[in-house]
């Protein structure tokens, strides 16, 4: 199958100054990828610079700061996840006074990250997991072929994290999220990519992956 | 109800006060008629007067430059000593007080010298800088250290404190410039020989052709002052205005004129045994409380005004808004609108309009919401927004006003104190606020109301500040707001 996007011996980074160096990978269609590696190796870089790359899919994106608006209700942020859909009027007409059809459908996303009810809940009333969640319901509103997500899950106990980890893999054919729990990884990915050391040092099905491969990337 | 909600209730109340009692006709039969004439001169400039031109120009420079470098020593010198009510209470005082008024009663000082001119810009100046620098000294504080102990105090400050804060002092001096290059300008508006005094000429004269021609140097001096205004070149500057300042001639004011201004300032009770009921009836019940709630009213509206503007035109100067050349387009109406003083832009409404609040109105909300909409701009750049946020008006409704509410309302109550001390000030155009009862009792010689008419600007301005301090901090708790300490000081920095 056509990879949705390859990187070939890529330097990666801002600026000058490379993140990672000498990068190669192909994603395709359909695969459930997790990144693993110490904080500040590289996978917030690595996910930007595929989100720029992959031109031919629709993209949801969960960012590491959520990215919310928080003088904004929950249901406004959620909806933001589909303001490509429609025109400048039609968007602005929705900020100001959102239909009942429009709040439905917003409704039925947050049910599934376990916030329902909570659409005219301001963000900036929600705690830690709550504000993860609507990131997550955006997101999941946005749909698409891909999601990548920035530790998506990092705010959530470990039973909230593998439920919406399947809402994830459910709605969207292939994903790629950068993770920090071992387990929850595994569970979830078909294959998993390692960072180290400014270079990605593992590639492989989740299948050869065991716990002691996967420690030597914090080592 | 959230504080929030009650401000925002109360704004809309007192707008709508504001509307009924306001006078927003336009009584010029034909305002199309002189801006045809008006575009007529711009279509044929009339350069026929060069020297008194370049001569005008200079002395606009020369007053600021001279106005600002006494306020910035001033500021500096009080700056250490801020914590001392001795010191605090008169710098409040005297920045109350609009350069306009300042000039209109040292004029029965000093006269129509230069003096005048230099002292009108630079005491109240001093007020704002010394407060100003004080913040920059408070912060510099923290990292007091080094010095062997025992150092004494002006050592410290001068060897330690004073060089920790230089390049903000350096930044938001140079800032306070090009405001004092609209204050030198709109002080020709009552007889300094500056550019506002040949703007009025030709304009009473309706010759509008050459009018045109003076409003252009105005431009050609302020829009560039970032590239002429080099902190190398001021001493030469200051040389230089100091020189052509001595070259005004001045009219003679007689012996003992500090004396005479002393006793005319008396109230008459004191002076000559009059009624104090009469005097305070005339004073405060038939002339300070119609001006005061005039200078409310047109304060009130201009306020609106301007922040209904900001918030619609701040995106102009975004890029991700309004494109990269749209941004360009944008940055150069604002400038345009923020560098013309807002003196100069209602009297020029006015010649269009004719007499009512409605130019004050306009020029008061073009002007502030001009500077509103810039810092706001300028924050919006700065914001981080998601990599897939989403571009033009649709980012300025979901992202950036959302975003930016809270610095939106404090620069807006920022700017609300400036704006009633604008107000106050527009009477002398012929407008019902404080300043036309000025006026009046300057003409009839009155000095004794004139003083006690500024008292109650003062405490206009004082009290609307402390209301602006206390509404801002129950909008934004914990936040600490300085907006005007972060002026001149580069980009995104103004919370």
């Amino acid at each position: 199958m056509e990879p949705l996007v390859s990187l070939a011996g890529e330097r990666l980074g801002w600026g000058e100054s490379a993140v990672l160096s000498d990068i190669s990978l192909d994603i395709r269609p359909g695969e459930r990828i997790a990144l693993l590696g110490r904080s500040g190796v590289g996978k917030s870089t690595l996910l930007a610079a595929l989100g720029q790359r992959i031109t031919g899919a629709r993209v949801a994106l969960v960012p590491q700061d959520h990215g919310l608006v928080d003088a904004l209700s929950v249901f406004h942020n959620t909806w933001m996840g589909r303001l490509d859909e429609a025109g400048t009027a039609r968007n602005l007409r929705i900020l100001l006074r959102p239909s009942g059809a429009e709040r439905a459908e917003v409704e039925a996303v947050l049910e599934r990250v376990g916030l329902a009810g909570l659409g005219r809940r301001r963000v900036s009333q929600l705690s830690g997991g709550q504000r993860q969640r609507v990131a997550l319901a955006r997101a999941l509103l946005r749909g698409g072929a891909v999601v990548l997500g920035d530790e998506p899950v990092s705010a959530l106990d470990p039973a909230q994290a593998a439920a919406l980890l399947a809402e994830l893999s459910g709605q969207f054919q292939t994903s790629v999220l950068a993770l920090h729990d071992l387990d929850l990884a595994r569970d979830f990915a078909t294959r998993i990519i390692g960072l180290k050391a400014g270079g990605l040092v593992l590639d492989a099905p989740v299948e050869a992956c065991d716990r002691a491969r996967l420690m030597e990337l914090y080592a | 109800m959230s504080p929030a909600r009650r401000i925002g209730l109360g704004l809309l109340v007192a707008s709508l006060l504001a509307l009924w009692f306001a006078d927003l006709s336009a009584p010029r039969p034909d305002p199309w008629l002189t801006l045809a004439r008006i575009g007529q001169g711009l279509l044929s400039p009339d350069f026929s007067d060069p020297l008194g031109l370049a001569n005008a120009a200079l002395l606009t420079i020369s007053f600021a430059l001279c106005g600002v470098a006494l306020g910035a020593v001033a500021g500096l010198l009080l700056a250490p000593l801020y914590h001392l009510r001795a010191v605090r209470l008169p710098c409040i005082a005297i920045r109350a007080l609009h350069e306009l008024f300042w000039a209109l009663l040292l004029m029965n000082l000093t006269g129509l010298s230069p003096l005048t001119g230099v002292l009108a810009i630079g005491l109240p100046y001093a007020g704002i800088f010394a407060k100003v620098f004080s913040e920059y000294l408070d912060e510099a504080r923290a990292g007091g250290q080094g010095l062997p102990p025992g150092t004494g105090r002006v050592t410290a400050l001068i060897w330690q404190r004073y060089p920790q804060v230089l390049p903000q002092v350096a930044a938001y001096t140079l800032y306070r410039l090009e405001c004092g290059l609209r204050s030198s300008a709109v002080l020709g508006f009552i007889g300094l020989p500056t550019l506002g005094f040949e703007l009025e000429t030709y304009f009473r004269q309706a010759q509008y052709d050459r009018a045109v021609v003076v409003l252009g140097v105005f431009f050609l001096l302020i829009l560039p002052i970032r590239h002429w205004a080099r902190w190398r070149l001021m001493p030469a500057y200051l040389l230089v205005s100091l020189w052509a300042l001595s070259r005004i001639e001045v009219p003679p004011m007689g012996a003992g004129a500090l004396g005479r201004f002393l006793g005319d300032i008396t109230p008459a009770p004191i002076r000559t045994g009059a009624d104090w009921g009469l005097w305070l009836d005339k004073v405060l019940w038939q002339q300070g409380v119609p001006g005061l709630v005039d200078t409310l009213v047109l304060g009130q509206l201009a306020l609106v005004l301007a922040g209904v503007l900001a918030a619609l035109a701040f995106p102009l100067i975004v890029p991700r808004v309004a494109g990269r050349i749209g941004a360009q387009l944008g940055h150069a109406l604002l400038v345009l609108f923020r560098s013309t003083p807002e003196y100069m832009l209602a009297f020029l409404l006015l010649q269009i309009l004719g007499p009512s609040m409605l130019p004050a109105v306009l020029a008061l909300g073009l002007h502030n919401g001009a500077i509103i909409a810039h810092l706001l701009g300028r924050q919006a750049e700065t914001l981080p927004l998601r990599a897939d946020a989403p571009r033009g008006l649709t980012l300025w409704g979901w992202e950036l006003l959302p975003r930016l509410q809270g610095n939106f309302r404090a620069l807006c109550l920022y700017r609300w104190e400036i704006i009633l001390r604008e107000s106050a000030i527009m009477g002398v155009l012929g407008l019902g606020t404080l300043g036309f009862y000025v006026q009046k009792n300057l003409e009839e010689l009155r000095l004794d109301r004139v003083a006690a008419l500024l008292v109650v600007t003062v405490l206009l301005t004082l009290a609307v500040d402390s209301l602006s301090r206390r509404l801002r901090a129950a909008l934004l708790p914990g936040d600490r707001v300085r907006i005007e300490g972060t002026r001149g000081q580069g980009a995104g920095a103004t919370s």
